[in-house]
């Protein structure tokens, strides 16, 4: 499953997509994101799965604009860590 | 008092074929949205009673409010269905439920059952978010977004227009069309900047119609850009309040060049229907059936 986490809004589309099929749980991401805003726990939307998964905290879905922006330098900018640390490639970010 | 124009009809409705007592499972599913509640009860995974509500100020109060006018009249009670799925907003203040489950799986399990298995893309447009989904077959959730974060492209969106021209709630999308030709839709971006800038078009002597094309047409764009995100498939199917307003919907036909399937019930059940069919899928898993 591809998994959306983020909004639209006047400024833009902001999206982190997780490929849940990917994604095995590792927690790699969650230890990288300087930030807190990934987490692994139980897939919400896909009820008979029981392998965890990693999402995006209810805490920084509606920001993740601003949550992710010092990751996002508009100049120099380095790799994301939290897609460095996905060894599977599941994290991708729309902006 | 004013008359509100904004309120919508609520229903409730019993299969006049079905008997819960010859059922062996009995499931229910309650979704408690940010503006509507629903309740639906299915026996042995037929359709068998639903309701439609306001959700009001209580969750709890709202969930234990549609489940009773669910069951209202049938001579079933709480005590006999064997499961029973909270979903929707209010999802974890559902008392009686014993599971709580997204309304993103819910509505995709629903529509796969509402539209049939066919449906691959849902866009359910609720009460204050919007939800694109694809599916698979069976209902399993293949990609989702959810666009909670403001309110345009909502029916809480709708219910502010049809206060603001006094025009009910009903008769907006047929309205919409008549205009001679279709105006230039006005700010997609946020129900408040669309809001005041239909009150300036008001002013300069715009008629209802024509500002009700501009917000259906705004409203439409705005909810196939996130369409477009997670890519169209075919079936396509809309759920929720707005699946009921015509002038939205042909919109988002147009836009997206794609036909909507025809819903067969109230398309606002959707959710709750997608719990029951979960609370049915937990009742086989506990027996051993699956």
């Amino acid at each position: 499953m591809l998994a959306h986490y983020g909004y639209k809004d006047g400024s833009g589309e902001y999206f982190i997509v997780i490929d849940t099929d990917k994604c095995d749980g590792c927690e790699e991401c969650v230890t990288a994101c300087p930030y807190g805003v990934l987490e692994v726990g139980e897939d919400e939307n896909d009820p008979f799965r029981e392998e965890p998964v990693a999402r995006v905290t209810e805490e920084h879905r509606k920001k993740i604009k601003y949550s992710c922006a010092p990751c996002k330098p508009a100049s120099g900018r380095k790799p994301l860590p939290c897609r460095e640390a996905c060894s599977p490639g599941a994290i991708s970010h729309s902006w | 008092m004013e008359k509100e124009y904004w309120r919508w009809p609520e229903s409730r409705w019993t299969s006049p074929d079905i008997d819960w007592k010859d059922g062996d499972i009995i499931s229910a599913g309650v979704d408690v949205g940010s503006v509507s509640s629903q309740a639906v009860v299915l026996v042995d995974g037929n359709l068998y009673a639903y309701s439609n509500f306001r959700t009001g100020s209580g969750s709890p109060e709202s969930a234990q409010k549609v489940m009773d006018k669910a069951l209202e009249e049938t001579g079933l009670t709480l005590d006999k269905i064997h499961c029973i799925v909270g979903t929707g907003y209010g999802r974890v203040n559902v008392p009686f439920a014993q599971r709580a489950i997204t309304e993103i799986a819910c509505h995709a399990r629903g529509a796969n059952f509402m539209y049939g298995p066919t449906v691959r893309t849902i866009l359910d447009m609720g009460g204050q978010d919007c939800k694109a989904i694809r599916c698979d077959g069976e209902g399993k959730v293949t990609n989702f977004l959810m666009n909670d974060k403001c309110a345009a492209g909502t029916g809480r969106g709708m219910e502010v227009f049809a206060d603001l021209l006094s025009v009910p709630i009903e008769d907006l999308g047929r309205l919409s069309f008549e205009v001679d030709k279709e105006p230039e839709p006005v700010s997609s971006t946020c129900v408040i900047f669309a809001k005041s800038e239909a009150v300036g078009l008001l002013r300069k002597g715009w008629p209802k119609e024509k500002i009700l094309a501009a917000y259906s047409s705004a409203m439409a764009y705005r909810v196939a850009k996130l369409l477009e995100r997670i890519k169209i498939e075919k079936d396509f199917a809309i759920t929720g309040g707005i699946a009921k307003n015509e002038g939205v919907v042909k919109r988002i036909e147009a836009e997206l060049n794609i036909k909507a399937l025809e819903p067969k019930h109230d398309t606002q059940i959707a959710g709750a229907l997608g719990g029951a069919l979960f609370a049915k899928a937990l009742v086989e898993k506990e027996r051993g059936l699956r």
